[in-house]
């Protein structure tokens, strides 16, 4: 990343060459790394409407229940199954509970998965590449023996199955909710921290080669600080990338195992869930699932174009 | 060649190996108690429970059992399915064929799809066509398989009343009349799981391909004459598909488990739908074994990338 930024030794070098632009070259202001990513993010137009999309819905959901004040629990036989109307935007499902209630709710839900997920992920993978990486030798040979292992274990399958199995026990100590969320959000982290490992080391293994790191050393800096203060940052990049990819591959995890009813309880209403209570429902509601299953693309094609955009302004060697 | 291909597999056992005791570790870790059923059961009294305890092995330290449980697997003895009494084995035989063909199929129509809308893209990078295409791969694997799939019922099943929304798969293609039903009733299958991959190949391709576009064999190709076709579909084409050959090798294992979705919703008979009511009904040796297959299938497609992309670049063959 520090090379990163070359257009700075340019500018300093212009106003020799060029004069009439040296008085626009020298008022412009100090240009930052981050500030430099941020110019590059805003060119990609797709990524600046895929963030704006996503913070509308992420207001959405969590301050949507201050604007809309319809329940998202309160079941009313008498206006089961209404299509959308002024007085429930989104229709009402087979318990006459209110759609648009029932979303904003389980968008709270499906997001705080996919970011609580990501976060897990995330940590461990640094943490895991960091470490292989910087020692290097036989403790980089068995972590990276591990990731290998844990890149062959089948995700979804393995996630039905520990979910299957642990999901009561977790049920009596932390309550039905709580401790579903803890399972799912911990399952799809420790199952996903390999890609962000594995760039962490890449880094790690080229970083620690640098003269800043050997000047370090030569300043008598400690091995932590060495690691945490001057490589790490140097990688942020590729990790936030990573990281941002990763809630949108969360958010879909959590909503495929919903979807198979195996995730959160009825009553925690996800936007996976909403879909599997829905599809019973298709040919005379399909407000139901179409309005859950059209939030969750949305939230998770605005990620992957935030992502898009944060790969081309922080990450600008590795394009897909 | 033959000994890079002997170093892989010999890679592959390890793996393998670690990926079986994982799995036993979550199984034996987990709450529970096998027997969990006799328990309620009054007929059955706590000394003959604990006798079949101690026939099971279930008495015996954790690595004796893990042994015990590889070697039975090496024979082919999978255990019976608590909820039908069938050897696990043939029960997954018997829900194998539907999977593979839909899954087959689905495959090879998006291979057939991405790989052109892939190449045109590369050639005309940022067009027209490039955009829609990019904005279509973006959808693709940003829709959740379970939507497109309920999207495509709502439209074709339960609108338009064109297609048949349940997977009937009893059915035998004896002349052309079933042959036209079982097309029918693969359409939608096929269709969510192939847009699903279809999108991230697509992708791959045009990266594949926008990198070797402008490299120095292509541009002797050009300056020999050739014209632009050839030197796009006869040079840089088969080299940019070294990586993208790769990648569906390692695709394989994702696209399995995307049918557990599609299974669901069309109510399909494959090994996806198996593991989900298997897992409802909690039965153990079925979950395990679909589990244990998935991670082969993963392990197993790993190896075939390896070897092929040894096989199609030897510049990275030995080493």
């Amino acid at each position: 990343m520090s090379e990163a930024n070359p257009s700075v030794g340019n500018t300093s070098a212009a106003p020799t060459t060029l004069g009439g632009a040296t008085l626009a070259e020298v008022a412009r202001p100090r240009r930052s790394l981050w500030s430099d990513a941020w110019r590059r993010f805003r060119r990609h137009r797709m990524a600046v409407a895929g963030a704006v999309v996503f913070l509308l819905l992420a207001i959405g959901v969590i301050a949507g229940p201050v604007v809309w004040h319809g329940d998202p629990r309160k079941i009313d036989f008498a206006r089961s199954l209404q299509p959308p109307s002024r007085v429930h935007p989104m229709g009402t499902d087979d318990l006459g509970r209110d759609v648009l209630a029932r979303v904003m709710l389980g968008g709270r839900v499906s997001l705080s998965v996919g970011m609580a997920a990501m976060l897990i992920a995330t940590t461990l993978g640094t943490l895991i590449g960091a470490v292989a990486g910087f020692l290097g030798g036989s403790v980089d040979s068995i972590l990276m023996r591990i990731t290998d292992l844990f890149l062959a274990l089948p995700v979804v399958p393995l996630l039905l199955l520990l979910i299957f199995l642990f999901r009561d026990s977790l049920r009596r100590t932390f309550g039905a909710e709580t401790g579903i969320f803890i399972l799912i959000v911990t399952v799809i982290g420790a199952l996903n921290w390999m890609t962000v490992a594995r760039l962490v080391r890449s880094s790690f293994l080229s970083l620690k080669q640098k003269e800043f790191v050997e000047a370090a050393h030569a300043l008598g800096v400690g091995e932590l600080t060495i690691m945490f203060r001057h490589i790490l940052p140097n990688t942020l990049g590729p990790i936030i990338v990573a990281a941002t990819l990763g809630v949108g591959a969360a958010i879909i995890t959590e909503s495929v195992l919903s979807f198979l009813g195996l995730g959160f309880p009825p009553d925690t209403p996800t936007w996976g869930r909403l879909l599997y209570e829905g599809q019973n429902f298709l040919d005379f509601a399909p407000w139901m699932v179409l309005w859950p299953g059209f939030l969750i693309f949305l939230t998770v094609l605005s990620i992957n174009y935030i992502g898009d955009g944060l790969r081309d302004a922080l990450d600008p060697r590795s394009r897909l | 060649m033959g000994r890079y291909i002997l170093r892989r597999l010999i890679f592959a056992v390890p793996t393998l190996l670690g990926i079986s005791l994982v799995i036993f570790a979550i199984l034996a870790l987990a709450p529970g108690d096998p027997l969990a059923q006799f328990a309620a059961d009054p007929s059955v009294p706590p000394e003959a429970r604990e006798q079949i305890r101690e026939s099971l092995g279930l008495n015996d330290p954790w690595y004796i059992r893990y042994f015990k449980w590889l070697t039975a697997l090496f024979r082919g003895d999978w255990g019976y399915s608590f909820a039908s009494r069938v050897p696990v084995l043939d029960l997954i035989a018997q829900r194998l064929p539907q999977t593979l063909q839909v899954v087959g199929v689905a495959y090879l129509v998006s291979i057939l799809i991405a790989i052109p809308i892939g190449i045109i893209s590369a050639v005309r990078p940022y067009s027209l066509f490039d955009n829609l295409a990019t904005t279509f791969a973006f959808i693709g694997f940003s829709v959740p398989t379970f939507f497109t799939g309920l999207v495509l019922i709502l439209i074709f099943s339960v609108r338009l009343n064109a297609l048949p929304f349940i997977y009937d798969s009893t059915l035998r293609v004896t002349d052309w009349e079933t042959f036209v039903r079982q097309v029918r009733q693969m359409i939608m299958p096929v269709t969510v799981l192939a847009l699903f991959q279809t999108g991230s190949l697509t992708r791959f391709v045009r990266a594949a391909m926008m990198e070797n576009l402008p490299a120095d064999y292509a541009r002797t190709a050009r300056a020999k004459g050739l014209s632009e076709q050839v030197v796009v579909l006869r040079h840089v084409f088969r080299n940019s598909m070294i990586p993208v050959v790769t990648l569906l090798a390692l695709g394989v294992p994702t696209i399995f488990t995307g049918a557990i979705v599609t299974e669901q919703i069309f109510r399909i008979n494959g090994i996806g739908e198996l593991l989900i009511k298997s897992i409802q009904n909690s039965d153990t040796p079925v979950v395990m074994a679909i589990t244990f297959i998935f991670a082969v299938l993963v392990v197993f497609f790993n190896l075939i990338a390896d070897v092929l992309y040894g096989v199609l670049d030897p510049r990275i063959r030995y080493d």
